[in-house]
């Protein structure tokens, strides 16, 4: 059957079961528009800068574990874009983000609105394409999904000249995709899975180390069922909180930079570490020297290349962590063999003595506002079940620490390039994938201005997010570190002439408030949480000298965290 | 340490510029780098040379098989292999130098291409270090030009890289 390029696209993403597109029109990607302008199956989401429309794609991916889809136009569009890919290629996000392109015939000639979308975004995708032939269009995008959602999932961009998407052409959508060069192992190899099984049941000090992996392979079950029929304790990285219930009494928190006392240190003194979908970055391992100097290290991943990389493992299995640890679990059941009881009950002694200190404590008494307490109470006040998104900073690393995730795709936030911005359009495609749920996007004043426009666009599409500004008047991480290592030198950290946040929202059509007092916060939160049809954006007026507790100084082991 | 990677790639534009941004994005170092298109007209095969330390090889290998692009690759000095590298050189030879010029390309079994009253162009092939040796042995004050087409390799025996 002919059909234009066009059209084409359009019917590609309905194959793809795509039902929400993230977008921005301009020149280069009219006739796609104008497609999709005839048709139902595909809705569109017209954000108010193209950033948006990427890590809007990103949201619904996060949040729900499919392809989250964007389209921008050439040149600046697709400039517009390069930050939103960067952020998921770094977590991984599997997503497919369509440029327009000028026409093929322009392409070289510094045309209007020209850029060379797939060289900018080379070093910052899975895979990307440029499409020449309107013959080809239909299995590069089949390509193009399949390669952002298999294997460590990451984000493909398609570039499409104006006149491909013009060009009429056969529509044939190929069933499956054969790819001689990228095959990801799925299954982990029998022989390591034992080898790594024989060290895992003999550990006398085991930790298991979770990470994003748990999140995107959806092996949040298998992870849990692992872990429980073992007893050993569970710390999750960043990306990887929701993975392991935060509730349970096996979870020790967060590890990392600002990480719980007790999981960092329990990692520093384990025999055994069962690193499952992490990627050993550095805010979570610190000096990579001084890192788990006692122990083993087992390392599932579906990534060979995240394996050994900043740490050398002992083994490592490849794979996808749902196929491994059901393997794994498999051969607890078959072997009958149990954990050593009594080394695990002496760690277990351990553990609840580092706990003990309770890293995680502040002062619940101050006449100021602690935004570790706005979050404790909206963790509360939702009974632990929104879905959070976050921007970067303090105020990430609070809702990292206290609000406990249970389940897995909750927690939205940028873990590997820490991108300012990203946290109201995040919100804004986890509520687009799920309508019916409370979305909470906590943020400061410093990153909530980087992506603010975006208010517009829910008010548009009548998205009830809740925002929470942690509103401490300075860039609080940037403050932290200068009190920190600069002797509080404070350059440039101070927000200077922020605007009237209240009145802002109001101006975009949303409901303000303002909340000045810590007796004050559950009244808002509460009237806040039973809008269920307003976005209301509230703005915490907090205690501008809080600090994130614990922190393993740049350059420090595990065991060498600053407590408060 | 010198190492030698063997790359079958597909046959794409923008297949050469992943395999050299990877290399510049994640700091590692390109000596020397080969390709041309195989008796199948799909592929590509690469030779490149690189230097590093075991950890950083076994990223590398990594970072390439991760490429879309890559079909298969090979770390040559892992066996046997045959390593050879073309350079065509132009060299001043006039007066008394002309005849030492010439004995130089014989020993070294270099191939006269080109010849004026003032100047030899020759072809040599061999190991890098070979190509190495001739352009020392002339000296720096005869070259006019030298131009190499990195190391290219080849297991030997039975070892064979094919998609």
């Amino acid at each position: 059957m002919e059909m234009t390029g066009a059209e084409i696209f359009v019917r590609c993403l309905k194959e793809e079961g795509v039902d929400i597109l993230f977008g921005y029109p301009g020149g280069a990607v009219l006739h796609i528009y104008d497609a999709l302008y005839q048709q139902k199956d595909v809705s569109h989401v017209l954000v108010r800068h193209e950033q948006g429309a990427v890590h809007a794609a990103e949201g619904y991916a996060k949040s729900t574990g499919r392809v989250g889809v964007a389209l921008v136009t050439s040149g600046p569009g697709a400039t517009n874009a390069v930050t939103g890919i960067a952020d998921a290629y770094m977590d991984s996000v599997p997503m497919v983000v369509f440029t327009g392109q000028v026409p093929t015939s322009l392409i070289g000639n510094d045309a209007f609105q020209e850029t060379d979308s797939i060289g900018i975004t080379r070093p910052i995708v899975k895979h990307n394409f440029l499409v020449k032939d309107v013959a080809d269009l239909a299995a590069t995008i089949k390509k193009a999904f399949y390669i952002a959602s298999t294997g460590r999932p990451g984000p493909v961009v398609v570039d499409l000249p104006k006149d491909v998407t013009a060009a009429r052409g056969p529509f044939k959508y190929p069933k499956s995709v054969h790819l001689r060069s990228y095959k990801p192992t799925v299954k982990g190899h029998p022989g390591q899975i034992k080898r790594a099984f024989d060290l895992i049941i003999k550990a006398e000090r085991p930790i298991i180390y979770a990470g994003g992996g748990v999140i995107l392979g959806k092996a949040a079950d298998e992870l849990t069922r692992f872990a429980k029929t073992l007893g050993y304790p569970v710390t999750n990285t960043l990306m990887g909180l929701g993975g392991f219930p935060g509730s349970d009494s096996q979870f020790l928190g967060m590890l990392g930079m600002h990480g719980t006392y007790e999981a960092n240190m329990a990692m520093h003194h384990a025999d055994v570490v069962i690193a499952v979908g992490a990627r050993f970055d550095d805010r979570v391992t610190g000096n990579v020297e001084k890192f788990c100097p006692h122990a083993k290290i087992v390392h599932m991943d579906v990534d060979p290349a995240s394996i050994s990389k900043t740490v050398k493992v002992d083994v490592p299995i490849v794979g996808e962590v749902k196929e491994i640890l059901k393997d794994l679990l498999v051969l607890l059941h078959d072997s009958g063999k149990k954990p050593n009881a009594s080394a695990l009950q002496n760690w277990w002694k351990q553990i609840e003595e580092w706990r003990a200190l309770e890293c995680l404590k502040y002062d619940r008494d101050s006449e100021l506002i602690k935004p570790q307490f706005v979050i404790e109470r909206l963790h509360a006040l939702t009974g632990g079940d929104a879905y959070v998104t976050s921007d970067v900073g303090q105020h990430q690393m609070w809702t990292a620490q206290y609000y406990k995730f249970d389940k897995p795709n909750r927690w939205i936030n940028s873990g590997g390039l820490g991108t300012m911005g990203v946290g109201l359009p995040y919100a804004m495609g986890v509520q687009m994938a799920h309508p019916d749920e409370t979305v909470i996007c906590v943020t400061g004043e410093g990153s909530i201005q980087m992506c603010i426009q975006e208010l517009s666009t829910c008010l548009q599409y009548g998205l009830p997010l809740k925002v929470v500004l942690l509103n401490n008047r300075y860039l609080g991480m940037v403050r932290q570190w200068q009190e920190f290592f600069y002797q509080g030198r404070y350059a440039m950290s101070y927000m200077d002439a922020l605007p009237d946040f209240v009145k802002l929202a109001e101006a975009y059509g949303h409901i303000g408030m303002r909340i000045q007092h810590p007796q004050d916060v559950d009244g808002a939160l509460k009237e806040a949480l039973s809008m269920n049809d307003r976005l209301v954006f509230m703005d915490f007026i907090t205690d501008e000298r809080e600090n994130v507790y614990p922190m393993i100084p740049a350059g420090a082991g595990q065991n060498e965290m600053i407590l408060i | 340490m010198r190492h030698i990677i063997s790359i079958l790639m597909e046959n794409e534009s923008g297949a050469l510029s992943r395999v050299a941004g990877l290399f510049s994005a994640r700091g590692y170092n390109i000596e020397s780098l080969n390709v041309a298109p195989t008796h199948d007209p799909t592929l590509s095969r690469m030779t490149l040379v690189t230097h590093g330390n075991e950890a950083i090889m076994e990223q590398i290998v990594k970072q390439l098989n991760k490429l879309i692009d890559v079909v298969k690759l090979m770390e040559l000095e892992e066996a046997p292999a045959v390593e050879r590298e073309l350079m065509l050189i132009k060299l001043r030879a006039d007066g008394e130098a002309r005849e030492e010029v010439k004995r130089l390309s014989d020993i070294f079994r270099g191939r006269i291409l080109d010849v004026t009253n003032k100047i030899y162009t020759i072809e040599l092939t061999g190991t890098s270090d070979k190509l190495d040796a001739f352009v020392e042995a002339v000296g720096e004050s005869r070259i006019l030009e030298v131009v190499r087409s990195g190391a290219m390799g080849i297991a030997r025996g039975e070892r064979v890289l094919r998609a």
